[in-house]
């Protein structure tokens, strides 16, 4: 990552409020957005939006004509452009034909990619952004940080000086004050402006007509008063039909800002009579500039489907710490890292895509289903390419991919470590030789692997037989995990293999963008497992199990292997994860798990791809509640606890602070344990605990159960 | 339908009366436009032509609604404190109106006053925006507005405030009976 955006990112955790803003505004979100999707199907929704849009991504040119001809038909002036200087100067053409001193705006992503402000006030012509966001960032000089609340990250205060400054007189920071002044001072700008520039919402191909949304009403000010209105909009905001605009207009406002439906929506299509009456003169410009290239992108056309509610920023716990000026440039959060990278290049954008930590909480909530974390990865591997790795992460990946060698350095470094241990201070163990693990304390590796102790467990022999994925973690840092799940396994009168030619999973390569390193662990997973007559290959790791049971034939089809791709499916069907299969297993009565008195309570933190890739949230809760122990919830449980594999190593103050967070949610519950199913959440929290000096007690939920089997024999 | 409409249009910030007849209507917005000080110290409202209006004689309008300006201009519904105008479907799930805002007339009362009474017949409720949309030819409307609630931002430390660039207080009238009914 460019030291520039590390200073940036440190910047901003130090800001003394914009963390805090932002961090209420993400937990007032998540309540109100559920308020307002109530009693609608949020998914059959997006399926809606998602087939409609993708299938316009499929045809933007063909449906921009369309439209054109359409609202062509009606009087408007429709123009298709490409590059943003032919967008200027269309503009300024129309400007010096009017000629125009003075535009006003309604919120437009398109005008400021394009840099529309800049352009015209270099021709001498007065811009006034209306909506009351956009004016003070404007007037502070600034860009959006974010892209419906583009002042989310200035105080009142900040507004009533930027306020005064423009009025020449001394404002208070009352807020219904500085309002009533932006009222008065716009109003003027609004009757005497020549020249009105929108975006639009929605664009529809059949009818011709765009749609705008605000709350402010000043979209219907800009778009009805001056004689003349000219709408920026780019290619992605075309659908085919009119009746497209449904399920887009119910999820937007909902998603944007938790509201049923925005104050005012206003279909315009062709000019409708102007303020001193007869027709107005409207001009539409289809703005493509790299659109058509990403619709021509098998991978990125699904960015094309967003409808700039910004949700994946209101989710993101990223986002909520550094905000959109460090998180992206003109577009913010996970889209914005997509479309930067689209727009600006991979150069100007480089360094924006590893400050997603993959917690996958944006796809989750994007109203048209944009798997954005797999669209940021693909930002990462392309990056990646594009620019020379430093030599000592090559290496290490070439290492990675060994296994062999790999194992035999986890040893060597077991043992080089000995007169470094102090306190947990752990990290993810692959990436522990990337040049992001330079200059950090070595991992506290275990004395003796998994591996090395398997063979000393004692198990009974049965016909029924499960292979254990350890993964590095458990393998090499938490052989006790493995331990424990052994020991539920057998209660329930299964055999465990342990393949030892198994190696790490390849999320860690995966998520760096070295799929060739990733390719090689997938190929000897595949070799080694399930192992003699194993039914089942069961993984203590969410991220492992989901590396193996989705991601790895999808790796092998990319790097154009198919025939491992076909053998990697076949062995999906077999992966499952540690809390979802003892519950199957408890669940058939084939485990009776004892239940204990006088357990503590504990809180249950959701690890990011239990929750939301294998949507095994339930199970380990129920497993620990048959088994007596209290569950108190804590707030906010499946937000990241900043661990995010190597992520902590890259980012180490964004880390940090998604982890004191989770501390204190932790700390409210004052419950005496927690449960995790991930040995990397269970790392960074422990150690957050043993840093902090807390007594709790933070063990994976195969711990928790393990320990009401009585001592290990 | 009413009740629905009546929850999610106050859910939005609008204030909902319900008047029997047309004649009634005309009484209630007198009421309002009293209550707004209309008529007094130079204080106007505009309503731009609508069914409800082409009911009544301009001159039972000046009586009734002194202060009233019939003549909708740009000048006039800036300077107007309330602008009236008159919406041909509601929706009843988000308490939206409906209306062929084509004529400038509409937009320039509903947007620039202060106060806007909104009136709509009572037996144009339909479910939702979908439904009211459908009622509507985009080819024939060159603008269709929706509105729901009165104006407002969140856009200074995300606190709610009413009334920036477009009214403060929506006023909805609900006139005649409700559809289905004799």
């Amino acid at each position: 990552m460019p030291e520039e955006l590390r200073e940036l990112v440190r910047r901003a955790l130090a800001h003394p409020h914009l963390s805090a803003a932002l961090t209420r505004f993400s937990e007032d979100y998540r309540m109100s957005r559920a308020r307002a999707y109530k009693g609608i199907d949020f998914e059959a929704l997006r399926e809606r939006i998602a087939a409609r849009k993708a299938a316009a991504a499929e045809h933007l040119e063909e449906l921009a004509a369309r439209f054109a001809a359409a609202a062509s038909a009606r009087g408007a002036h429709v123009v298709r452009l490409d590059a943003p200087g032919d967008v200027h100067d269309y503009i300024l053409r129309v400007a010096r034909r009017r000629g125009a001193r003075l535009v006003v705006k309604a919120k437009s992503m398109a005008t400021e990619e394009i840099h529309l402000n800049a352009a015209l006030a270099h021709a001498g012509i007065e811009v006034k952004e209306t909506d009351l966001g956009e004016w003070i960032v404007q007037l502070a000089r600034q860009r959006p940080s974010h892209m419906v609340l583009p002042a989310i990250h200035l105080t009142r205060a900040d507004v009533a000086r930027l306020f005064s400054r423009e009025t020449g007189q001394t404002l208070e920071a009352e807020i219904p004050q500085l309002v009533r002044v932006a009222r008065e001072q716009l109003r003027e700008k609004f009757l005497r402006a020549d020249i009105g520039i929108t975006g639009a919402n929605i664009a529809v191909a059949e009818t011709g007509s765009l749609v705008l949304c605000t709350n402010e009403g000043n979209a219907r000010l800009v778009s009805t008063l001056p004689p003349v209105h000219i709408a920026v909009v780019g290619l992605e905001k075309l659908v085919e039909r009119f009746e497209d605009i449904e399920p887009i207009l119910a999820a937007l406002p909902r998603s944007a800002t938790a509201q049923q439906i925005t104050s005012y929506v206003s279909i315009l299509t062709g000019p409708a009579e102007a303020a001193g009456g007869g027709p107005k003169e409207m001009h539409i410009i289809l703005y493509g500039h790299r659109r058509a290239a990403m619709a021509a992108d098998p991978v990125f056309r699904e960015a094309l489907q967003c409808i700039r509610c910004a949700s994946c920023l209101n989710v993101c716990p990223v986002y909520r710490l550094v905000g959109g000026h460090v998180f992206g440039r003109v577009y913010t959060g996970a889209i914005g890292t997509v479309l930067t990278a689209w727009t600006e290049g991979w150069e100007a954008s480089r360094g924006l895509e590893q400050l997603c930590i993959q917690c996958g909480a944006c796809r989750d909530a994007c109203p048209a289903r944009i798997d954005l974390p797999e669209l940021i990865l693909e930002v990462r591997r392309r990056a990646a390419h594009a620019v020379t790795p430093p030599l000592a992460g090559r290496a290490a990946f070439v290492l990675i991919g060994n296994r062999r060698a790999f194992h035999a350095a986890l040893r060597a470094a077991a043992l080089a470590q000995k007169p470094f241990t102090e306190g947990p201070y752990l990290r993810h163990l692959p990436l522990f030789f990337t040049e992001a693990g330079k200059n950090r304390r070595l991992p506290a590796l275990a004395a003796e692997p998994f591996r090395d102790r398997f063979p000393r467990i004692g198990q009974p022999r049965s016909a029924r037989r499960v292979a254990l994925f350890a993964g590095c973690l458990i393998d090499f840092v938490y052989p006790e995990i493995g331990e424990a799940i052994v020991r539920i396994l057998n209660r329930a009168g299964l055999e465990v293999l342990f393949p030892e030619a198994q190696t790490c999973c390849g999320a860690p390569a995966r998520f760096s963008g070295a799929p060739e390193a990733a390719l090689a662990n997938i190929r000897d997973n595949v070799e080694a497992l399930p192992g003699d007559g194993a039914e089942a290959v069961v993984s203590a790791c969410p991220t492992c199990t989901v590396a193996l049971q989705s991601d790895a034939a999808r790796v092998a089809q990319e790097c154009g292997d198919a025939a491992l791709a076909g053998r990697a499916a076949r062995l999906a069907e077999k992966v499952v994860d540690f809390s979802t299969f003892v519950h199957r297993l408890a669940a058939e009565g084939s485990l009776r798990l004892p239940s204990g008195a006088d357990l503590p309570a504990v809180t249950y933190h959701d690890s990011c791809h239990l929750k939301r890739t294998l949507h095994a949230a339930q199970p380990p809760r129920e497993l620990l509640q048959s088994c007596g122990y209290a569950l108190r919830e804590m707030q906010e449980s499946d937000v990241c606890c900043g661990m995010g594999g190597s992520y902590s190593l890259k980012m180490p103050e964004v880390s940090a602070a998604m982890l004191a967070r989770k501390l204190r949610m932790i700390a409210a519950t004052e419950a005496a344990g927690v449960a995790v199913d991930c040995p990397g959440c269970l790392m960074q929290i422990r150690g957050g605990c043993a840093a902090a000096g807390a007594p709790t007690r933070v063990r994976h939920t195969a711990e928790w159960l393990a320990s009401l089997l009585g001592p290990a024999h | 339908m009413i009740g629905k409409f009546r929850r999610a249009a106050e859910a939005a910030g609008a204030e909902v009366l319900e008047a029997r007849t047309p004649e009634a209507a005309l009484a209630t917005l007198a009421r309002i436009l009293k209550e707004e000080g209309v008529g007094a110290g130079g204080r106007t409202a505009v309503w731009p032509a609508g069914p409800l209006r082409q009911r009544f004689h301009p001159e039972i309008l000046a009586q009734m609604l002194p202060g009233l300006v019939l003549e909708v201009t740009r000048e006039a519904a800036a300077a107007a404190h309330v602008g009236v105008t008159e919406f041909e479907w509601g929706a009843a799930a988000t308490g939206t109106l409906v209306q062929d805002a084509s004529a400038v007339a509409q937009r320039l009362a509903s947007t620039l006053p202060p106060v806007h009474v909104a009136l709509l017949p009572a037996g144009a409720i339909v479910a939702d925006i979908g439904a009211a949309l459908r009622r509507f030819d985009p080819a024939r409307a060159a603008f269709l507005a929706l509105v729901t609630g009165p104006s407002r931002t969140a856009d200074i430390e995300r606190v709610l405030t009413i009334g920036v660039h477009g009214p403060r207080r929506l006023v909805i009238v609900l006139y005649g009976q409700e559809a289905g009914h004799a």
